[in-house]
């Protein structure tokens, strides 16, 4: 089989976003940690019902409350009550982190955004042609995964599940993430507030970050089979120090 | 066995990108920012502030709510300073509190031509603002509630801010200090707030007087004020582990 022979910058644009992302997925994972409860809204804490907790901090459920006090004279004030409990927070690193990884993964993204469209990237590797995409062809490229060893469409091409796959990546979820993130933000809201108004809220924005980042996360896993399954030493050669004019050929 | 080298290559590069982020920061931004400690994290939270204070302007309204919208709001952080029990425990607190604050004074004080002092009193006298806006915790969580108090641009005003001042510093009875910049001193919603949800501000969210800096996260808002000053310089509480720019 022979392997793709990547460009320098979409090698580089690669090494970056996926380092950014095993940053972001870790210490996203320590933020939730810390807060492990989502809601639908703008507003949604202990204090109010959510749509769904994970049990994966002592955070979930803790029950470190004083006793609640309603703001208002009617049956269904809204309350305030005192934290009583001594929460797992891991935030000052993590944030920072998080926020740190974001810039390159952005800063990356766009350039790469940029660049897939002025040298025909997404075009010639990406994009399915319109007389490809079918459906049938898609559901059939879907069960070919599962039964051999997939070969391209093309010798050093992308199949049809597999482009329409990095496209909804490229075009969808990593967008979708970046935003979501961006919604949770007050300063941003304040100078952008349309993002409050797409996202249905800022709680509603950190709901969809979150299965956004699944969604990334399931990628990432059968992306990872995939280039295993291909042969895992030449793609593995072929996105990081791979000769750009090099034929490599495998079996 | 290997020969150690004084330098090697991974340390040099990251010396390097370093240094070239540091020059770009402090070329690009003229104005003092908060030091970095030479941690790469507080180098994310200094380009992150620089990139907001450019990218975005600086005195667009947070959104404001409905009556309807306002939600339960948990109190965290220091809820008591009057409670020996607790870490942020304050002698001068209980009394305060006992008396209703009919004694409690906010000074500011700084780089200001007028220093002085509030009573609550005449905080109430001042012209007010009431907002009904999100609180956002770094946690995860969020909580809309109702503010009421003296926008921090009056009080400013009124003390006279010197050409050079940067900076206001927030001292609170809990031992709580932060600080944020002019930009969002000045924003039309920071405010020091007495009322909250029509009521007088309850002890666990910060009575008698707290800030509220609405285009940032939930613990820029001082609670328990005792203490304003105005800084032409940042006043460095050393690296707390925390990002000091919250916008994010």
């Amino acid at each position: 089989m022979e392997t793709i022979r990547h460009k320098r910058w979409v090698k580089a644009a690669h090494l970056i976003i996926t380092l950014s992302f095993f940053a972001l997925f870790f210490t996203g994972v320590e933020i939730l940690m810390v807060h492990p409860r989502l809601y639908w809204g703008d507003a949604g804490n202990d204090l109010t019902p959510a749509l769904f907790e994970l049990p994966i901090s002592r955070n979930y459920h803790h029950g470190g409350w004083e006793k609640s006090t309603p703001f208002f004279h009617t049956v269904s004030s809204p309350v305030s009550a005192s934290r009583t409990y001594d929460i797992f927070n891991e935030n000052g690193w993590g944030r920072s982190t998080h926020f740190l990884a974001a810039w390159f993964l952005v800063i990356t993204g766009v350039l790469y955004l940029i660049m897939g469209v002025f040298t025909g990237h997404f075009r010639t590797n990406i994009l399915p042609r319109v007389k490809d995409f079918r459906l049938r062809l898609l559901w059939r490229d879907f069960i070919g995964h599962f039964h051999k060893l997939v070969a391209p469409a093309s010798p050093g091409k992308y199949g049809l599940l597999q482009k329409s796959t990095y496209l909804i990546v490229i075009f969808f979820l990593l967008p979708l993430i970046a935003l979501t993130g961006m919604t949770m933000s007050p300063a941003i809201t304040a100078a952008h507030p349309i993002l409050l108004t797409v996202f249905f809220g800022a709680q509603s924005a950190r709901t969809i970050h979150f299965f956004a980042s699944v969604a990334l996360l399931i990628f990432f896993i059968v992306h990872v089979v995939m280039v295993v399954r291909t042969g895992f030493k030449q793609n593995i050669i072929g996105i990081t120090i791979g000769k750009q004019h090099e034929k490599t050929t495998a079996n | 066995m290997k020969k150690q080298q004084p330098i090697n290559r991974r340390k040099a590069i990251v010396a390097g990108l370093t240094s070239l982020g540091g020059l770009m920061l402090s070329g690009c931004f003229k104005k003092n920012l908060p030091p970095t400690y030479g941690n790469i994290l507080r180098m994310g939270d200094a380009f992150t502030y620089f990139a907001q204070r450019k990218l975005l302007p600086g005195q667009s309204l947070v959104k404001e709510y409905q009556p309807s919208d306002i939600s339960s709001f948990p109190a965290t952080g220091t809820t008591n300073p009057a409670d020996p029990k607790s870490p942020y425990y304050s002698k001068a607190y209980g009394p305060l509190q006992s008396n209703n604050f009919a004694d409690w004074c906010l000074s500011i004080e700084g780089s200001v031509a007028r220093p002085g002092s509030y009573s609550l009193a005449d905080l109430k006298k001042l012209p007010s603002r009431t907002q009904i806006t999100r609180h956002t915790c770094e946690e995860g969580w969020s909580a809309i509630g109702e503010w009421t108090g003296v926008p921090l641009s009056v009080i400013l005003n009124n003390a006279g801010v010197l050409p050079n001042a940067r900076f206001v510093n927030f001292y609170g009875y809990d031992a709580y200090f932060d600080s944020i910049d002019m930009i969002d001193a000045l924003h039309p919603q920071t405010i020091l707030a007495y009322g909250m949800n029509g009521s007088d501000l309850s002890v666990p969210h910060g009575a008698p007087l707290r800030l509220r800096v609405e285009t940032q996260i939930g613990y820029k808002s001082v609670k328990y004020l005792q203490r304003i000053t105005v800084t032409d310089k940042f006043v460095d509480p050393g690296d707390t582990g925390w990002s000091w720019y919250t916008g994010i």
